[in-house]
């Protein structure tokens, strides 16, 4: 096992590989494993073992990222799995999801245009309680329907909504400034 | 102040190994290490702990560093370099503020020079000599070389600084283990000295650097959960600010160098009295013989400062936001940095936070005992019992795409290490080459962040447009320092890069510089080659046979007498005086080892989740 074979984030951690994970758990082994791999760890050993280290610790980053994203770990379950979430030139969406897009569009426009970070931050709560209702139909339909292709096109609308996020961090961001 | 880390009984088994944290501070910088299990900070012959971070130099090319340099302050102001931390991998257009300053800058692209009697003199040469003088203070402290240092840096430092103060240690001769973040290293110190657990922050104000980091401290181990800051907010701008309205009281428009610097002092000193008292008399006598008279009182201290306090506040509230937590959430602030020792900071620190601020520790010292303590791990000098950091890149990465605009490879407050790989394709047939600009910084357009570089990859295989696949992973370190490889795809073709730093100096600019410090002495520099390719082959022997004792059944007997053989033959050489020789024997055992290495990490990662599953069983 060398970082680069480890194909597996599950495997590495030694969990299951379901949408529904024991964060804690997580957690824990990424800890561990860190505690063995940190670079920090091979500060006094050879050129050979401390670029082995830099690699292994870059590697237990990566991996503990992308499972304790739901977004991400989504994405991740579904490539295992075979089905490529194609969010660059898919983007054939329900209309009424994108008519909700134009409506959270409109009022972040709203927001800068006032200047009010208290708009912003209520416009950045309820985006939150949106993607989380998204994101249990996904746990429903990767972990327990297993209906891959449904739950692809449940990322690609969750993936709207973090960019639609970020933006709204940006906004805060300026507005700060 | 009495920290709670030895262990009585324990010994190591190994002669230790002398390692140092230095705090390059922007006004003093301090040295550190960790002697009899017990962090202490090094003293000067005279007992001091500060080394004022001023350098000054001669016309016969010698250099005062420290209060020998602030004699000069006043007298020299053009060859006297004070805060030269705030010039550390920054052009002239990154530094308005430089119309005050003394000194006479070279007309040069990237990173800033000065003009001194001595020549042309870099910021990184500058910082080399207050590191060579804390160094200095260590040998003769503890009667011995040092093996390595940590060095501490403002979280909020990008990668040109970050690389920037690595170089002035290369320069100053010291062994970087590690570059490590200042709030970080305050966190360690604290975390060990109070056993705290729980979520932190540390709010650090030197004085010429802001930076406020949320840790979480959870047994033995140190995350950062997001950091924020400005590199260009400190104590030295309350002196500013407190100089300002003393020209204004006295009416005095363009003071010359030597009186700016005088009013200067009484500034820094009317407001350092004002930590303690409710008002402070200021007399700076004047070259022309005249005097500025007044009187400073707390309140005018407090308005006429109310703005850099709050500058503070916005980069603590994006780091909350960044670490998706709020006030509620923190459990202790930790004040590091001389500048917190201003009541109007403790004030709105508390205000902001809802709770008193923790002064346990000395603000001056807290930063260069953290960083000793990590120096003594990295050493190897305490076994498997020691803590683990998990620190964080400050500022997004990105690349320059079409229009001058970002793309964001890297997002800020990401866990290191880290790497991403992406794709590029060439756009014309036959196409060798490309260039690709990294940038650091959360702005869209490329003109608002920083450059960082310009790598430019060649020798990629002739191919029609669009038919390379060529991969770039960016990979940054520990220290938070960005390094960029790449390879053609479908050939497995390398590409060559160079790397064209915006603000740094490149590898043969560091050459220069080391061997423009031997110039009169060819024979020093083979002999410092040679002294640290013995200790480099030393280390590697140690680490060897040490991995051996521990996990040679991993190796098959033909395998175990290859590396045997291999150590052999370094132990020979570097009882010789090649310095060549031995660095070739030392790569070949490294060669040898590789695979070793790589069966010792699995493993070791097996044993620690089966620990782990164990554990789980028990709860």
């Amino acid at each position: 096992m060398t970082p680069e074979a480890t194909r597996n984030y599950f495997e590495l951690f030694q969990l299951p590989p379901s949408f529904q994970l024991d964060l804690d758990r997580l957690d824990r082994r990424y800890r561990e494993i860190q505690a063995r791999v940190h670079p920090d760890k091979a500060a006094h050993l050879s050129d050979t073992e401390k670029r082995l280290f830099l690699q292994w610790a870059t590697l237990a980053n990566e991996a503990y990222n992308t499972l304790k994203r739901p977004l991400d770990r989504a994405r991740y379950l579904l490539r295992i799995h075979g089905v490529d979430t194609r969010e660059e030139d898919n983007t054939a969406m329900p209309p009424e999801f994108l008519l909700e897009q134009i409506e959270w569009r409109e009022e972040l426009q709203a927001a800068v245009a006032l200047k009010s970070l208290t708009a912003l931050d209520g416009l950045a709560a309820r985006l939150r309680k949106e993607m989380n209702s998204l994101l249990g139909s996904l746990a429903t339909l990767l972990d327990v329907e297993r209906r891959h292709p449904a739950a692809a096109d449940v990322v690609r609308q969750l993936a709207f909504l973090e960019k639609l996020g970020r933006d709204i961090d940006q906004a805060q961001t300026e507005l700060e400034e | 102040m009495l920290l709670q880390i030895s262990e009585p009984g324990i010994k190591p088994l190994k002669p230790r190994r002398i390692a140092v944290g230095i705090d390059l501070g922007t006004t003093h910088s301090l040295v550190a290490t960790v002697d009899d299990q017990r962090p202490k900070v090094l003293e000067d012959g005279q007992g001091r702990v500060l080394l004022p971070s001023v350098v000054h130099y001669r016309a016969d090319h010698t250099v005062d560093v420290g209060y020998e340099a602030i004699a000069w302050q006043n007298d020299d102001p053009e060859n006297t370099f004070v805060s030269v931390k705030r010039y550390m991998g920054r052009g002239r257009d990154d530094l308005p503020e430089t119309h005050n300053a003394p000194y006479r800058f070279a007309d040069v692209p990237g990173m800033v020079q000065f003009e001194t009697r001595a020549g042309t003199v870099s910021p990184v040469q500058i910082s080399a000599e207050i590191l060579k003088a804390l160094r200095e203070r260590a040998i003769r402290a503890l009667g011995d070389d040092i093996a390595g240092a940590v060095i501490t840096v403002p979280a909020y430092f990008d990668d040109a600084q970050r690389q920037a103060t690595k170089d002035a240690a290369k320069l100053a001769g010291l062994e970087v283990f590690r570059l490590l973040n200042e709030p970080t290293a305050a966190a360690v110190a604290y975390g060990l000295d109070q056993a705290a657990e729980g979520v932190y922050a540390v709010y650090d104000l030197g004085g010429g650097t802001f930076d406020i980091s949320i840790l979480k401290l959870t047994r033995g181990v140190f995350e950062v959960l997001a950091t924020n800051g400005d590199p260009a907010l400190g104590g030295d701008d309350f002196d500013r600010a407190v100089y300002d309205w003393m020209l204004r009281e006295a009416g005095i428009s363009a003071p010359n160098a030597g009186d700016a610097r005088r009013l200067l002092s009484a500034a820094r000193e009317a407001k350092e009295r004002l930590s303690e008292q409710d008002s402070a008399p200021i007399i700076a006598p004047l070259s022309d013989g005249a005097a500025v008279r007044c009187t400073l009182s707390r309140e005018t201290f407090d308005t006429l400062t109310s703005d850099l306090v709050k500058r503070t506040i916005t980069p603590v509230r994006k780091a909350l936001r960044d670490a998706g937590l709020s006030i509620e959430d923190i459990k202790g602030v930790v004040l590091v940095g001389g500048a917190t020792r201003m009541p109007c900071i403790r004030k709105a620190v508390a205000d902001f936070f809802q709770q008193p601020p923790r002064v346990d520790l000395d603000p001056d010292k807290v930063v260069a005992i953290g960083a000793a303590l990590q120096a003594n791990a990295l050493a190897g000098n305490r076994g498997d019992d020691d803590w683990l950091l998990l620190d964080v890149i400050p500022l997004s990465l990105g690349i320059e795409t079409m229009g001058g605009l970002t793309e964001k490879i890297i997002p800020r407050n990401s866990t290191l290490p880290l790497a991403r790989a992406q794709d590029f394709t060439t756009w014309k047939d036959g196409q060798t080459a490309m260039s690709i600009h990294v940038v650091q910084g959360e702005r869209e357009l490329v003109s608002e962040c920083r450059s960082l570089a310009r790598f430019e990859l060649r020798g990629i295989p002739p191919m029609v447009a669009g038919a390379a696949r060529v991969r770039v992973t960016f990979q940054v370190d520990a220290d938070g320092l960005l390094s960029v490889s790449a390879a053609e795809q479908t050939s497995g073709v390398e590409a060559k890069i160079e790397v064209k730093p915006s603000y740094g100096l490149n590898d043969a600019d560091i050459t220069r510089m080391i061997e423009d410090s031997y110039k009169h002495a060819r024979h020093d520099i083979e002999a410092r080659r040679l002294r640290e390719q013995k200790v480099e082959a030393l280390r590697l022997i140690e680490a060897t046979e040490a991995a051996l004792a521990e996990d040679s059944e991993l190796l098959s007997a033909d395998e175990l007498v290859v590396i045997h053989e291999n150590m052999r033959i370094l132990k020979e050489t570097s009882d010789g005086n090649d310095w060549e020789a031995i660095k070739k024997a030392a790569d070949a055992l490294n060669e040898a080892s590789t695979e070793f290495a790589s069966r010792r990490m699995n493993h070791s990662i097996r044993k620690a989740l089966a620990g782990q599953k164990l554990e789980e069983l028990d709860a």
